[in-house]
């Protein structure tokens, strides 16, 4: 490993974790004017460290919805994060403070700045970058949001629904390489818009994300052959790196 | 939801994610990589945020409601069209929806 190369991979990752950090903001305005307490959008933030996640979770209290709901929505978004240790698991140390951390900080910004990296050692100083310095600024933010949420009477007048909105597009954006995984969004957002009348806030996005599972078993592409799925997998996280560096 | 509701929520949701994380480092490889559940776990982020990209601009508790949010949607898709950054982006999209109830739309 040349110092360049890791120094480069090394400010990718301070990049990420400010401009990552800055949406908390967001993310506790939201959760403070929702009923979350300040200290529970710092638990959330310190300990779930997951955005998509705390967003969900967030949106479901918001809306009225049940424990049940907020939890399991913010659990099957973050099913991702499982994924991600499956591909890293090789290049990282296991077990004590250090195995912990490890696990603390798989997400989506750390996963994708590791593996776009060429070697083991390159991967290693991606992954802890990216994860420490979203999870410094990702936490500061947070504190710092929810005094301007409390401050905030409205947070709808100075857009933050909207905001919130955008960040989930901005999180599909990079995802939407494949006509195929349009298909899937297309289909998964309708199914959620026909079920909301129908059952309590947070268990249409469930019930959407069972499309996926239907789209698992439709033939694959046009052509009918298949990527690797260790290569599709890959490429999918570093066109998300890509949209958000 | 009633506060120790919410407390038991955030921990519980919290913890999970903790143990989700924790398990991916623990699955054996053979398992994962079967077609089938690798496929599966590879699609669903896309299912879940376009569902989340929905409820979040289009919905309000059980109703569907179209309002502000759709202006600031709108302008985010042509941003990130754009390859503007994720930050700007998501200031212009709350700008845009702060301007829209500000000019008296939803």
């Amino acid at each position: 490993m040349t110092a360049e190369a890791a120094r480069t991979v090394r400010s990718r990752g301070r990049s990420i974790g400010f401009a990552t950090g800055l949406y908390a903001i967001s993310f506790s305005a939201l959760a403070t004017s929702s009923g979350l307490s300040v200290l529970q959008a710092v638990v959330l933030s310190a300990v779930l460290f997951s955005g998509g996640s705390q967003f969900a979770f967030v949106g479901v209290v918001a809306s009225g919805g049940s424990a049940v709901s907020a939890i399991s929505t913010s659990t099957l978004l973050g099913i991702r994060n499982t994924v991600y240790g499956i591909s890293l698991t090789p290049v990282l140390p296991r077990g004590g403070l250090r195995g912990l951390a490890r696990s603390v900080l798989t997400i989506d910004e750390s996963a994708a700045n590791a593996l776009a990296a060429p070697t083991p050692e390159l991967q290693r100083v991606g992954f802890w970058s990216a994860g420490i310095w979203v999870y410094v600024w990702w936490n500061a933010f947070t504190v710092l949001g929810a005094f301007l949420g409390s401050w905030m009477s409205d947070p709808g007048a100075w857009g933050l629904d909207g905001a919130a909105a955008a960040a989930f597009i901005a999180l599909l954006w990079p995802r939407l390489v494949r006509r195929e995984a349009v298909a899937l969004a297309v289909a998964a957002a309708f199914l959620a818009l026909i079920l909301v009348p129908l059952m309590p806030p947070g268990l249409p996005v469930i019930c959407a994300a069972l499309v996926a599972v239907l789209f698992a078993f439709l033939p694959e592409g046009p052509t009918g052959a298949a990527p690797a799925e260790g290569s599709s997998a890959a490429a999918s996280v570093s066109s998300d790196e890509k949209g958000r560096a | 939801m009633s506060g120790g509701m919410l407390w038991a929520a955030v921990i519980a949701a919290s913890l999970l994610s903790l143990g989700q994380k924790w398990l991916g480092y623990q699955i054996p490889a053979s398992f994962l990589n079967r077609p089938r559940i690798s496929r599966i776990l590879s699609l669903m982020p896309i299912a879940l945020l376009a569902a989340l990209v929905a409820t979040q601009t289009l919905t309000s508790g059980t109703s569907v409601v179209v309002d502000a949010r759709i202006v600031g949607a709108a302008v985010a898709v042509v941003l990130l069209w754009r390859r503007a950054p994720f930050l700007l982006v998501i200031i212009a999209a709350a700008a845009a929806t702060a301007l829209t109830r500000l000019l008296g739309w939803g």
